[in-house]
C-alpha cells in the first residue's frame, strides 16, 4: 500500500469543519508551557525506555543465572579445579577438552545419550502425532482426554521414575510378571544395555508424549477446514488426508517439537539418575545407561573434579549448537524447496 | 473446534478430572519433598534472646527422635536447636564442601560421614573448630581408633565421633532350618567363626537344600564390604599411598565376594535399592551383614510377619561399616555454644541413649559398661543379646587406615566391579578391569 497521507484536503482556513492546530490557540503562560514540555519529554522517555525496563528483569536474571555461569564454566574448564578447594585454580589450557577424545566413558555416555535420545524421541513424536490426530476428531469427553494426556508432563520426574523402577523390577516387577504369564522369561531390565535404555526411554516417552500431542493438536486445529473439504471432494481417504493435508501443514510445528525434544534428549539426566536408584550417577554396573548429563554430574559432584565437569558441560553446549546449526540449514533448505 | 451441546457437561468432566489428577499429583510431590530434605524444629521464630543452633545432618541420625535436643534445651533454656537433614550423603557431602569453601550457608554443627572424614581432615581442617579442647571432651571416652580418625597431623580434632558400625550377621532362622542348617545363634556363629571362606561354605551348603526362590546372602557387594571392612589396610597404606590394586585385603574380599556371585549363593541384589527392600519383605535371602544401625531398617522392611524369624550371630571377623562425626565450622555464628552441644551429644551417656532409642552403636567405649548398652536385647530379632554381640565386635575392629578417596574407590569396586559379576554374569577378571578403569578415571584430576 502506498502512503495516502497528505492527499486529503486540509481544512480551508477559518470556519473549516476540522479542528485546527493547537498552535493557534491562546498563548500559554510559561509555567504551563514548561509543564507541557516536561510532560511530553517524560512521555517520550516513557515510550522510548520503558520497554527496556520491562524486559530488563529477564536479562538481569539471565546474566546472573545464565550468562555468568556459562562463562565461568568455560573459564573453569580451562583449569584443574577440585570441589574440595574450588578457589584454587590451576591453568591446564585445553587439556580438559583434549582428554575427552580418549575418554572412553565420555564416548560411551555420548553414544548412550544418542541412542536413548533416538529411541525415546522418534516413537514419542510419532505417537504424539497419532494421538493428536485422534483427539482432533469430535469425540465424547474430548476435554477429559486432553487433560489426561497432559498429566504425565505435570508429574515430577522423581515420582514417575520411582514407579517405573518398580514396574521394570527383575524379581517382582509388574512387566516381568505380565511377560511371565505369557511364557516369556524374566528380563533383567536394568542390567542389559538395550533393555535398560529401552526402560529409560519409556519413562521419557511416557512423560512427554502428551505434551507434544497437545502442541500438534493446537496446530491441527489451525489447519483450514476447506483443505480437508476439497481433499474429500477429490476422493481422498482419511489416511490420504492425514498424509497430504495434515502433515504438510504441521511441518513447522513438527520441526519445533523435534528441536525441543532433541535439546531435552541431549540433557537427559533425572530419569537415568533415578532409574539407578541409590547407586547414583554410574548409569548401571557397566555404565550402560550413563548419559552425558550423568557423566558430567559424576565428574563434578561424585569425583569432585569441577574442571573436568565444566569441560563436559561446554562440550554438551557445543553439541547443542551444532544441532541447532544443522536444524537451521535443514529448515532453510526446506523453505527453499517449497 | 465446534461447540456442541455437550460443552457444559464436558467442562464439568474436565474440571473433575483436573481436580482428581491434581490432587494425586500434589500428594505425590509432597511425598517427594519430604523425603529429600526435611526441615524440622519449632517454626522460624528463634528470637526472644535465645541462641539458635542449627544442626546440618544427613541420613537418619536420630538425635531429635531420641529426644536429645529436648533434653539439652531443658538443661540450657537459653538454647534453641533446629536441624536440617538431607537424606543421602552423596547429596549432602558435595554441598557441604561447597558451603565450606564459600564460607556461607553453613549450619552451626555439620555431620561428616566416616567415608569422607579423611578427606575433610586433609583438605578442610582449617575450616573447622578444634574440638579436642572443648570442655568435657575426654579422649579416653572413645575407642582409640575412632578418636584418631578425625585428628589432623598437628593434633586438632576436626569432629567428634557419634556412632560406629560393628558388623554381625543377621540371618533368617526359618530359612536356615528348612535348608538343614543350625538355627541357634551360637551354633550359627560357630559355622563360620574366624574365616569368611567358611561363611561361603555354609552358603553352598544352604543352596543345596535352599527353599525355593531364596538365596543364602543378599548381594555380593554386601559380602565384599563386610570382608574388606575387617582389615586395617584397605585402599591406602599408612603413608597415604593408594594401594587398592595390590592390597591383600581387597584381593581377599574380591575373591570371596566374586566366588559368592559365581557360586550362585547370592540373590543378585544391590543394597539400598527398592528391589533390596522387596527382598526383605519377601524373605528372598537368608543372611545379610548387619551393623546395628541396619537392624531398624531390616525390621521396617521385613515387617511384622517376619518377627522372631530374624536373629543375630557374630560375623566371621569383626569389621566396621559406617559412622558419623559432628564438626563445628569456623564460619558458624555460635561456635562456642555449638562446640558445647557437640561435646554433650557425643558424651557416653548420650551415646548410650541414642543407641537405646535409635540403635546407633556408641563409638564411646565408656558407654559399653552402661546397662543400656551392655544388657541390650532386640525384641524383633528374637531377643538377641545385641549388647554383648556388638560390644565384642566393636572391640575386635582393627585400627583402619583411611584415605581421602575411600568412598570413590569402594563405591566403584562394589557398584561397577562386583555388580557386573553378580548381576551381569561377567567374569571376575572382567569386573576387576572395569572397576579399576573407572576408578583410575575417577581419581585422575
Amino acid at each position: 500500500m502506498s502512503t495516502t497521507s497528505g492527499t486529503a484536503a486540509p481544512p480551508a482556513g477559518q470556519g473549516g469543519a476540522a479542528p485546527r492546530r493547537a498552535a493557534s490557540a491562546a498563548p500559554l503562560d510559561p509555567r504551563e508551557q514548561r509543564r507541557r514540555t516536561w510532560r511530553s519529554r517524560r512521555h517520550h522517555w516513557d515510550v522510548k525506555w520503558s520497554p527496556y525496563a520491562f524486559v530488563a528483569p529477564f536479562f538481569l536474571f539471565f546474566a546472573a543465572f545464565g550468562l555468568f555461569p556459562l562463562l565461568y564454566t568455560g573459564w573453569s574448564a580451562l583449569h584443574r579445579v577440585e570441589l574440595t578447594d574450588p578457589t584454587h585454580m590451576e591453568w591446564v589450557g585445553m587439556r580438559n577438552f583434549s582428554r575427552l577424545w580418549e575418554d572412553e566413558f565420555f564416548w560411551n555416555a555420548l553414544q548412550n545419550t544418542f541412542t536413548i535420545g533416538l529411541i525415546s524421541t522418534v516413537p514419542q513424536l510419532l505417537m504424539a502425532l497419532g494421538l493428536a490426530h485422534l483427539l482432533n476428531y469430535r469425540l465424547r469427553g474430548s476435554m477429559f482426554f486432553r487433560v489426561a494426556i497432559l498429566t504425565p508432563y505435570a508429574t515430577s520426574v522423581a515420582a514417575a521414575t520411582l514407579v517405573f523402577v518398580l514396574l521394570f523390577g527383575r524379581d517382582y516387577g509388574m512387566i516381568n510378571w505380565a511377560l511371565g504369564s505369557i511364557g516369556i522369561d524374566k528380563i533383567d531390565w536394568q542390567n542389559g544395555t538395550w533393555t535398560s535404555q529401552f526402560a529409560v526411554s519409556t519413562i521419557v516417552i511416557w512423560r512427554w508424549t502428551g505434551y507434544n500431542a497437545l502442541i500438534y493438536l493446537a496446530a491441527m486445529q489451525a489447519v483450514p477446514h476447506d483443505l480437508y473439504e476439497s481433499a474429500s471432494l477429490d476422493g481422498a481417504s482419511r489416511w490420504q488426508q492425514f498424509i497430504h493435508v495434515t502433515i504438510p501443514s504441521l511441518r513447522p510445528t513438527i520441526l519445533f517439537t523435534v528441536v525441543v525434544s532433541t535439546i531435552g534428549a541431549t540433557q537427559l539426566f533425572g530419569e537415568p539418575l533415578l532409574f539407578n536408584g541409590s547407586a547414583g550417577a554410574t548409569g548401571g554396573g557397566d555404565h550402560q545407561f550413563q548419559t552425558l548429563g550423568l557423566y558430567l554430574y559424576e565428574q563434578g559432584w561424585v569425583n569432585l573434579h569441577l574442571g573436568r565437569a565444566s569441560a563436559i558441560a561446554w562440550t554438551m553446549f557445543l553439541i547443542l549448537l551444532l544441532i541447532a546449526a544443522a536444524n537451521w540449514l535443514f529448515q532453510r533448505r526446506l523453505r527453499k524447496s517449497q | 473446534m465446534r461447540r456442541t451441546t455437550g460443552t457444559y457437561r464436558s467442562r464439568a468432566v474436565a474440571l473433575a478430572a483436573i481436580a482428581a489428577l491434581g490432587a494425586g499429583l500434589l500428594s505425590g510431590c509432597a511425598d517427594d519433598g519430604d523425603s529429600d530434605t526435611n526441615k524440622s524444629g519449632g517454626g522460624g521464630e528463634g528470637g526472644s534472646g535465645k541462641t539458635k543452633i542449627i544442626m546440618g545432618l544427613f541420613g537418619t541420625m536420630g538425635f531429635k527422635e531420641a529426644g536429645l535436643y529436648d533434653e539439652y534445651m531443658k538443661l540450657h533454656p537459653d538454647i534453641k536447636i533446629e536441624q536440617t537433614v538431607i537424606e543421602r550423603n552423596e547429596n549432602y557431602y558435595p554441598q557441604l564442601l561447597n558451603h565450606l569453601s564459600t564460607g556461607s550457608g553453613l549450619a552451626d554443627v555439620q555431620g561428616i560421614e566416616v567415608a569422607n572424614i579423611a578427606e575433610v581432615v586433609q583438605t578442610q581442617a582449617d575450616k573447622f573448630v578444634d574440638l579436642s579442647k572443648t570442655a568435657g571432651v575426654k579422649k579416653e571416652n572413645w575407642l582409640d581408633w575412632k578418636w584418631q580418625q578425625s585428628i589432623t597431623k598437628d593434633g586438632k580434632a576436626v569432629g567428634l565421633a557419634t556412632d560406629i558400625g560393628p558388623m554381625a550377621i543377621c540371618y533368617r532362622k526359618d530359612l536356615f532350618q528348612k535348608a538343614g542348617l543350625p538355627t541357634d545363634r551360637e551354633k550359627v556363629a560357630a559355622l563360620w567363626a574366624g574365616d569368611w571362606n567358611k561363611y561361603l561354605d555354609a552358603g553352598k551348603e544352604y543352596m543345596k537344600k535352599a527353599p525355593k526362590g531364596t538365596a543364602f546372602v543378599d548381594s555380593a557387594g554386601g559380602v565384599f564390604n563386610a570382608v574388606v571392612a575387617g582389615n586395617a589396610e584397605r585402599y591406602y597404606n599408612k603413608s597415604g599411598k593408594i594401594i587398592y590394586k595390590d592390597s591383600p585385603a581387597v584381593k581377599d574380599a574380591w575373591k570371596i565376594a566374586t566366588e559368592a556371585a559365581t557360586g550362585k549363593v547370592t540373590a543378585k541384589l544391590q543394597q539400598f535399592q527398592k528391589t533390596w527392600d522387596q527382598g526383605y519383605a519377601n524373605g528372598q535371602f537368608a543372611t545379610v551383614s548387619c551393623p546395628p544401625w541396619m537392624l531398624g531398617y531390616i525390621q521396617e522392611k521385613a515387617g511384622a510377619k517376619a518377627k522372631d524369624q530374624w536373629d543375630v550371630a557374630a560375623a566371621p571377623k569383626p569389621g566396621n561399616w559406617g559412622g558419623t562425626f559432628l564438626g563445628v565450622p569456623q564460619a558458624g555464628k555460635n561456635k562456642e555454644e555449638a562446640a558445647k552441644l557437640v561435646a554433650w551429644l557425643t558424651a557416653p551417656e548420650q551415646q548410650a541413649k541414642l543407641f537405646k532409642e535409635r540403635g546407633s552403636w556408641p563409638s564411646s567405649q565408656a558407654s559399653y559398661s552402661l546397662p543400656d548398652v551392655k544388657d541390650a536385647k532386640h525384641p524383633y530379632f528374637a531377643n538377641a543379646p545385641i549388647g554383648s554381640i556388638f560390644t565384642k565386635a566393636a572391640q575386635g575392629i582393627p585400627v583402619q587406615t583411611l584415605g581421602a578417596k575411600d568412598q570413590i574407590i569402594n563405591q566403584n569396586l562394589v557398584d561397577i566391579g562386583i555388580l557386573q559379576v553378580d548381576q551381569q554374569g561377567k567374569s571376575p577378571e572382567a569386573g576387576w578391569k572395569a572397576a579399576t578403569k573407572t576408578i583410575d578415571n575417577a581419581l585422575d584430576q
